[in-house]
């Protein structure tokens, strides 16, 4: 019942806060972000409560679970369920919203009450996305959350609102339809093995397919989350949707719409298509990898803010695609500590591009230069973001990277290798934004002011945790650890022989003992360093 | 016929008892809102005796009628949209010169001609009924002929309808030729045997298709759409769009699962590429147009395709998705057109994409519904478009038809284009000339009547999106009662 209540407050906070739009501009913000408080604190109470569990529960039962009826002709339940890798997306979303809407204090003007109305509703449906265990309802909220985003970008962005906007649709809502037909032959495939017609995540789970079929089923939910990661080929409609998004649009998109490829990659396709995934595992580490030195140096070649931003996203992302087919612990660890650093830190470095627009008018670096003596507070916390971006020890983003890192490595050594030129790269183009902003001549003198107090606390907020998560990630690990197990039982069942892995190498690894992972990469990291 | 008999018929009795009473009250005393009102009655009367029948059907009339819970549902589905076309007209027909009552009149006829192809189980009755529904649209079409592209749209309508239907009579023909017959049933059982004149049963099949395409307005029998739906009054083309081609599927999906189409391959191929290259021009013509009514009758072309797919998967979804997908084309149809009629004017219609600019802050509830609408027609969750197109993929998916479905859904990414520029248009601010366009010609009070009335369309839709439970327990009823009379007619008449 909780789980209903998270989406459902935010659904009703959505409309209030249009409503309260029409009186004044101030209401709608002061709604959104007492409701995103309230889901906020309530999720805080579910891991709180849940903790001590989530080591016992290590066969990977859900923590919370609700099963109605919905369409029963056709086997469709509203069915929520919750476990620790849901639970950490959920914090990491509501987290998000806050900062999304603290940003958005300023910024938008301009039906404000309409606007809250969309960024609430774009979080209930990532939160639903999260949350479903039944496929119908899975592709119900994957296309739920499209349709306020739309709006965002295209009512409130920038100049070229209207055609990023319909570039991103399009590109999501096709792929999602594609997905919509693999879901659909997978209930047939299903249905006629088992008699029952189902789209329950738990009951496709276990479904014999032949070979062929599930290639081409996997191929469906694959374009999906390839193209909302996004992976290489597919990742065009990501440097427009986010350059021309609103700083809060930017935000989601990168924080979190991103991540619900991750996510379907690790809930539904290693799970559900388990040889086929194997199969695919070289192919798409290769993508992996284009999707990181080619992101990096498109990065590197921009000059618009945010759009150097925007490819660092599709850098970090082969990062994700990597270790999701490296199908080790170590790899699907990281993977999830990146999904959620990733969240922080770039969303923090679009902030930080949101806010030297509002100040300077210009997207363009080229403008500026040298405005570390105007704004100190504002280039010091670009520059820790920017470091976090490039994986410096100490930050939560390289406890993810090597994780993904020495996972990969166990896997696919050639791959990994050119994986890790990504970290020189991200040192490149990170230094060099800082360089080209803050450093060097001033091309022109500016007025601007520094960070005021309500930028200060989304900044500070976002740099407790990253730092939190670069020190001492272990809650989050151990919350994530059952699932990720469990997920690997299904890929790879303790039989060594499926993947190209020495045992010996498996072994040691295999262990989990969580503390020793932790201060391996450390070690390692350090004298990398 | 016994007496069962004659009340199943009740509904059509009823349209056809109103019509000549409106013919009458309409020569003793000409009143708008008397004709208005009286036939909406007639609608709803039709409509709630639906109710006490329920329990007669089937009943098979001579071998010309059959009424069974399928014509029912579609009969109720008839009368329903025809009255929310009543109730949008009134306030539209208002501002209007000239002579408004003998519109209800023709709306009814038109009515009566999609119910009577929708219970026929014969040839006659089949051309009887379209007969009846293509001679009240002619007149329907042109009737502000006093706007410029009225006249137009109505001779095309006519001379291109008129030679269809000959084509369809010597379809006909061909097929009695062939087979002696003209009643579904029996025309399926003589078919069945092998020696039967397999080319001119053809040749005639060939050539009713061409009759029903031009009714169903899919590729290559298009081409009239785009201009009769442009020059029409915008009720009057929300009729076309939905009863006249939802009568005519109705039709031919009872025709064709009887005839069991499905064992017939080059038949099969001709409807596959019919629909798939309806879904592809329908939806890349519309790409372009810069007129709403246009955009919508292109994208009406892709929407039978995607009802083709549904039909051409057989099975047990056949009669189900299509069945629902027309009910949710016929909610969104009508109330995308419903848009446009309230906000038409005396002089011209609001069509052009600039007309919309800014609605959504003029009008922000007709924009909310506008919008619905328009997602619905792309398929987006929430709405009873999805659930619709959901359903056609899922009898596409059962029965392996993979190019189809997977052309249908580039389609849908195709067609979100265009549906999308109408929704960013409501939200761009107009231009200031194209303001001063608007303050002088578009409608600026929009009625009370019509604004219920697309409001009750928008909870359908979302309605039917969120929460289909009901409508798609009673279309599967339907569904298997169907099958089940059909299987049973082909078995037992030797």
């Amino acid at each position: 019942m909780i789980m209903f209540w998270l989406i459902a407050i935010l659904l009703i906070g959505g409309l209030l806060a249009w409503l309260s739009g029409r009186w004044s501009n101030r209401l709608p913000r002061w709604i959104s972000l007492l409701v995103l408080g309230c889901v906020f604190i309530l999720s805080i109470g579910i891991w709180l409560n849940h903790s001590e569990q989530s080591v016992l529960h290590t066969d990977g039962n859900w923590w919370l679970e609700i099963n109605w009826e919905w369409l029963p002709q056709w086997g469709i339940n509203f069915h929520l369920a919750l476990d620790g890798l849901s639970l950490l997306l959920i914090v990491l979303t509501l987290f998000l919203g806050l900062v999304s809407v603290l940003t958005s204090w300023t910024e938008i003007q301009y039906k404000v009450g309409f606007f809250h109305f969309n960024l609430l509703w774009i979080l209930a449906g990532i939160m639903g996305v999260f949350l479903a265990m039944d496929l119908f309802l899975f592709y119900f909220f994957w296309e739920v959350m499209l349709i306020p985003m739309y709006f965002l970008i295209g009512i409130w962005g920038h100049e070229d609102r209207i055609y990023a906007a319909i570039k991103f649709f399009i590109f999501t809502q096709l792929s999602g339809l594609l997905m919509l037909l693999s879901i659909l032959g997978l209930y047939f495939v299903h249905g006629r093995l088992t008699g029952i017609y189902t789209f329950d995540y738990n009951h496709l789970l276990n479904t014999m397919i032949a070979p062929g079929t599930s290639r081409w089923l996997m191929s469906g939910f694959l374009i999906a989350f390839l193209v909302k990661l996004p992976a290489v080929p597919f990742h065009t409609w990501l440097p427009d949707a986010h350059s021309e998004a609103p700083t809060a649009g930017s935000v989601i998109l990168a924080g979190l719409l991103l991540k619900t490829g991750a996510y379907g990659l690790l809930r539904f396709v290693l799970p559900l298509f388990p040889q086929s995934a194997i199969d695919f595992a070289p192919l798409a580490m290769i993508l992996g990898v284009v999707g990181i030195l080619y992101g990096a140096k498109l990065a590197f070649a921009q000059t618009d803010m945010k759009r150097m931003v925007a490819y660092t996203s599709v850098s970090h992302m082969g990062f994700i695609l990597l270790g999701v087919f490296a199908f080790n612990q170590l790899a699907l660890q990281g993977v999830v500590l990146q999904i959620i650093t990733h969240g922080i830190s770039t969303g923090a470095l679009f902030i930080i591009a949101g806010m030297m627009k509002e100040r300077l008018h210009t997207r363009d670096m080229q403008q500026m230069g040298g405005l570390w003596e105007n704004v100190p507070r504002l280039a010091g916390v670009s520059m820790l973001f920017a470091m976090a971006s490039l994986g410096l020890p100490g930050l939560g983003n390289f406890i993810a990277e090597m994780l993904i890192l020495f996972g990969a490595y166990l896997a696919n050594k050639i791959v990994t290798i050119f994986a890790t030129l990504g970290l020189i790269a991200a040192t490149l183009y990170a230094l060099w934004f800082i360089q080209q902003v803050f450093h060097g001549y001033k091309s022109r003198e500016y007025k601007i002011s520094d960070l005021n107090a309500r930028e200060m606390i989304i900044m500070v907020a976002m740099i407790a945790v990253i730092v939190w998560l670069g020190v001492y990630p272990q809650p989050v690990l151990d919350t994530a650890k059952p699932v990720l197990q469990h997920i690997q039982e299904i890929v790879v069942p303790s039989q060594p022989a499926e993947i190209q892995i020495p045992a010996k190498f498996v072994e040691p690894m295999g262990l989990n003992d969580t503390g020793m992972q932790i201060s391996q990469p450390d070690q390692r990291g350090g004298s990398n360093e | 016929m016994n007496s069962a008999a004659i009340l199943v018929l009740m509904p059509l009795i009823i349209l056809a008892g109103g019509i000549i009473l409106l013919l009458l009250i309409i020569a003793l005393q000409r009143s708008h809102l008397l004709s208005f009102i009286f036939s909406a009655l007639v609608l709803v009367v039709g409509f709630c005796s639906l109710f006490f029948i329920v329990d007669l059907v089937p009943q098979v009339m001579t071998p010309m009628v059959i009424i069974d819970s399928y014509a029912l549902f579609y009969i109720g589905l008839i009368l329903a949209a025809s009255l929310v076309i009543v109730l949008l007209s009134y306030d539209y027909l208002k501002q209007q010169e000239g002579e408004q009552e003998e519109y209800y009149l023709l709306v009814l006829m038109a009515a009566l001609g999609s119910a009577v192809l929708v219970i026929s189980q014969h040839f006659i009755t089949l051309f009887l009924g379209l007969e009846i529904l293509s001679v009240s649209l002619y007149v329907l079409i042109s009737y502000l002929y006093r706007r410029e592209q009225s006249i137009e749209a109505g001779v095309k309508y006519l001379v291109l309808a008129a030679s269809s239907s000959a084509f369809l009579l010597f379809g006909m023909a061909l097929i009695y030729n062939a087979t002696g017959t003209m009643e579904f049933v029996p025309l399926s059982q003589r078919l069945a045997m092998p020696e039967s004149g397999t080319l001119l049963v053809f040749a005639g099949i060939a050539m009713m298709l061409v009759g029903i395409g031009f009714k169903l307005a899919i590729v290559p029998f298009h081409m009239w759409t785009p201009d009769v739906y442009q020059g029409a009054p915008a009720p009057v083309t929300a009729f076309i769009a939905s009863i006249s081609k939802g009568g005519m599927f109705a039709l031919i999906l009872r025709f064709f699962i009887t005839f069991d189409i499905y064992r017939f391959k080059h038949l099969l191929l001709i409807f596959t590429i019919i629909a798939i290259a309806s879904m592809f021009f329908g939806n890349l013509l519309a790409l372009r147009q810069q007129n709403v009514k246009r955009i919508l009758a292109y994208s009406s072309i892709a929407h039978l395709g995607y009802l083709l797919v549904a039909f051409l998967a057989g099975g047990r979804y056949a009669i189900p998705a299509a069945t629902f997908y027309l009910v949710a084309y016929f909610v969104t149809t009508i109330g995308a057109f419903g848009i446009i009629t309230v906000l038409s004017g005396k002089e011209r219609e609001a069509e052009d994409l600039l007309d919309y600019h800014g609605l959504y802050w003029r009008h922000p509830w007709l924009a909310a519904i506008f919008t619905t609408t328009l997602f619905s027609l792309s398929g987006i969750p929430l709405t009873a478009g999805f659930v619709g197109k959901f359903y056609v993929l899922v009898a596409g998916v059962n029965s392996s038809l993979w190019l189809l479905v997977v052309v249908l859904v580039i389609n849908s990414a195709i067609g979100l284009y265009y549906y999308l520029r109408i929704v960013v248009a409501m939200f761009t601010p107009a231009a200031a000339e194209s303001m001063e366009k608007q303050v002088m010609v578009i409608n600026p009070a929009v009625s009370l009547l019509g604004g219920i009335v697309l409001a009750i369309m928008m909870l359908l839709l979302i309605g039917f999106g969120v929460y289909p439970f009901q409508l798609i327990e009673i279309i599967q009823s339907i569904g298997t009662s169907f099958d089940s009379t059909v299987r049973e007619s082909i078995n037992f008449i030797p």
